[in-house]
């Protein structure tokens, strides 16, 4: 099976780290793997302001790039919740509708689709605070939701990272807060969106976890801003970079 | 253009208090907390979930019949049924009757269908004197402000401010700032009032089609002391209120209190049948835009609300900006896809005051797809060209950007070197609102694609 790799834009320019992650483990696991070197982004940054129209060019570009593909792997779940949620500022033709099916976030492609069992290149002997995206969380349930207390206990994220020897997690007080990101949020509504950050931040300092991990760079970018303004000891950490073996 | 309401910059000056805002989200996410413990004592809080959702899409799908059903139940047993198509109908039907009846003075309870209405300064501006009479909503008066909250309206105040505030307004200590003898202050204050109103005025919270009775939840009881004392009883319901049967309570009355504050039920549960011996009782059903959002497939649903507060509650945006920031009726989540609908180019900024993270979503009682119809507001608000010229501006050149690969690859360069070389302090001036409280990304020496590239295109 060929697969499209995925890369959003803000990894592409400023975690290329974590891409070259996805595609390493990807290739580990197995996978054929190529990058359409005309990808940019999923239109999600104009979408979530309202401004379908400029949303459109970027989203047709997204399929043009992906439509040869069965399926996408991408290392973001806000993106890949755009892709198969929101993508409908262009029109709904059989290759965008074949994108949207086939587009998987890393951690449910890992978990759901290859179903790995092992990991047996990686170990990581840290303490880890857990950060589900809010889109991971209740977009393509990646974990049972705070709210839903009375449905069974899982989470996909945690399963694959208790593949990893000597990985610790910890608990937090607000088990799925969110980050306070949320796209152009984090600059229009600046206030509120840098207090969620720090409360987030410091519910991990609470606990004396020495990295963050999250399957959604965007709420790691967004928490490393405040963790460097702040001075505290935590790194942010990709799960794409713990399961192919540790930060590079 | 009608002025909009500025909820970020409102939520800035809330969160500049840092002890107000701590407190605020300390003491309103305690009320999400207690709502998963009550949850958790019902195992099966989906099933009435879904339950609930499917009586009041039911009920919104055949309205018509539903509410002459109540006004030909209301009426047989003895009330006055009215209809009021706006506010300005509610408010004009209101003071008719109070003046048919020459009142000079009532005491409601809490009613956000009222506060929509505006009907408080209505009446005070025809010389009627209105009083309060839940705790919470007393204290919002005396303030001059709107409820902060659906169910406690001055969460957003600290025990020191309401010290102040009744010091100033009804002349208690200023430095007793004890919620006991604060509390005792204002009923010994407003139980004259109580005793002396020559009407009592009350929302509702589900009205019965079957029996043309309805039911008031409150904790303090003020309900029923308004509605015992005085002669005349004015009842505003919203037409989305109704359902079909008695029944159906107990679907509602076991999600409402357990939503809003983890109680399994309010304390007091007052249901109405017609007036009281030798009283009158009058009942405004008002639509006030209902209708219109009734025939709109995408936000038709925000009609199921019950009025619990729960996504308040658990937004952690509402937590940090507090209620006033909305600067509407409505406020949170709940608000923010409500008060578009009642006047688009005041609450055009609403929507973007969501980090969309769709908590509100899972915790509805009634499941109203309240983030969606967020996330739906906004390319409406775009559409009327209501958008911030500076998003607008951004976003077309970032969606150019974006749509064109070489454009986006020279931009990422030119990034990078611009965020190398400027000068620390201009990424962080005030124009750049990232860098007021966050530092920015360090820039990688390559990007992913010209990593990929150099190691997989080799070959």
């Amino acid at each position: 099976m060929k697969l499209g790799l995925f890369i959003p834009c803000y990894i592409d320019a400023f975690f290329p780290e974590v891409g070259v992650a996805t595609l390493e483990l990807l290739e580990r696991l197995g996978c054929s793997v190529e990058y359409p070197l005309d990808q940019t982004c999923c239109g999600q940054p104009m979408a979530n302001s309202g401004c379908q129209d400029d949303a459109a060019a970027t989203e047709d570009l997204f399929v043009h790039c992906f439509q040869d593909f069965d399926t996408v792997v991408g290392p973001s779940g806000s993106c890949v919740h755009h892709v198969r949620f929101h993508l409908d500022a262009i029109e709904q033709t059989p290759q965008a509708r074949k994108v949207r099916a086939g587009t998987r976030e890393l951690v449910e492609f890992l978990h759901d689709d290859l179903r790995v069992a092992a990991f047996p290149w990686a170990a990581f002997p840290h303490k880890v605070g857990l950060h589900d995206s809010c889109t991971a969380v209740r977009g393509l349930g990646h974990v049972r939701p705070s709210e839903r207390v009375n449905e069974p206990y899982f989470s996909k994220t945690r399963e694959l990272l208790a593949k990893v020897p000597g990985l610790e997690l910890v608990e937090l007080d607000r088990p799925d807060e969110c980050c306070g990101f949320g796209g152009s949020f984090c600059v229009t509504d600046e206030a509120v969106s840098a207090k969620m950050g720090y409360d987030r931040v410091y519910d991990f300092h609470r606990h004396g976890v020495e990295y963050i991990v999250s399957a959604d760079m965007s709420c790691l970018l967004h928490m490393k801003g405040v963790i460097d303004r702040l001075k505290l000891p935590i790194k942010v950490i990709h799960i794409a970079q713990i399961l192919n073996g540790g930060p590079p | 253009m009608t002025r909009a309401v500025d909820p970020e910059g409102r939520a800035e000056r809330f969160i500049a208090l840092e002890e107000h805002e701590s407190t605020h989200d300390r003491l309103v996410w305690g009320m999400r907390q207690n709502r998963d413990k009550a949850v958790a004592g019902v195992p099966e809080w989906e099933e009435l979930r879904e339950q609930a959702s499917q009586i009041k899409e039911h009920t919104l799908t055949h309205l018509d019949q539903y509410l002459e059903q109540f006004e030909a139940n209301a009426t047989n047993l003895g009330a006055h049924v009215h209809w009021a198509r706006d506010a300005e109908e509610h408010n004009a039907v209101v003071y008719e009757i109070l003046q048919a009846h020459r009142v000079k003075s009532l005491i409601k309870s809490k009613s956000m269908l009222q506060e929509e209405c505006g009907m408080t300064p209505y009446l005070q501006k025809r010389g009627i004197e209105v009083t309060e009479s839940d705790l919470g909503e007393r204290i919002q008066q005396l303030s001059d402000e709107p409820p902060s909250h659906i169910v406690v309206p001055a969460i957003h105040k600290l025990r020191s401010d309401v010290a102040a505030l009744f010091a100033e307004k009804i002349g208690t200590d200023p430095k007793d700032s004890d919620p006991h003898s604060l509390t005792e202050a204002m009923r010994q204050n407003a139980r004259p009032k109580f005793i002396a109103a020559d009407a009592g005025m009350t929302g509702a919270n589900f009205a019965v089609a079957e029996t043309g009775g309805f039911v008031v939840c409150t904790n303090e009881g003020n309900a029923d002391i308004g509605t015992s004392v005085p002669p005349l009883h004015v009842a505003s319901i919203g037409i989305e209120k109704l359902i079909p049967r008695a029944r159906d309570l107990g679907v509602f009355i076991r999600m409402l209190s357990r939503s809003a504050l983890g109680s399994p039920i309010t304390q007091y549960t007052s249901h109405f049948h017609g007036p009281r011996r030798g009283g009158e009782l009058h009942v405004v059903l008002v639509d006030n835009t209902r209708s219109d959002r009734l025939g709109s497939p995408d936000f038709w649903h925000a009609l199921k609300c019950i009025r619990c507060g729960a996504c308040m509650n658990t937004c952690p945006v509402y937590r940090r900006g507090g209620g006033l920031s909305y600067g509407a009726t409505y406020s949170g989540p709940i608000g923010v896809i409500l008060d578009p609908g009642f006047d688009l180019s005041k609450y055009r900024e609403l929507p973007f005051h969501s980090s969309l993270c769709g908590s509100c979503t899972e915790v509805c009682p009634v499941k109203i797809d309240i983030s969606d119809q967020i996330y739906k507001w906004r390319p409406i608000v775009a559409a009327k060209g209501m958008l911030k010229l500076s998003k607008k501006v951004g976003m077309s050149a970032l969606g150019m950007t974006l749509a064109h690969p070489a454009v986006f690859h020279a931009a990422e360069s030119a990034a990078e070197s611009a965020l190398e070389h400027l000068p620390r302090f201009l990424p962080y001036n005030p124009l750049n609102p990232w860098g007021r409280h966050r530092d920015l990304p360090t820039v990688p020496k390559q990007t992913f694609r010209q990593w990929y590239l150099e190691n997989r295109r080799k070959s």
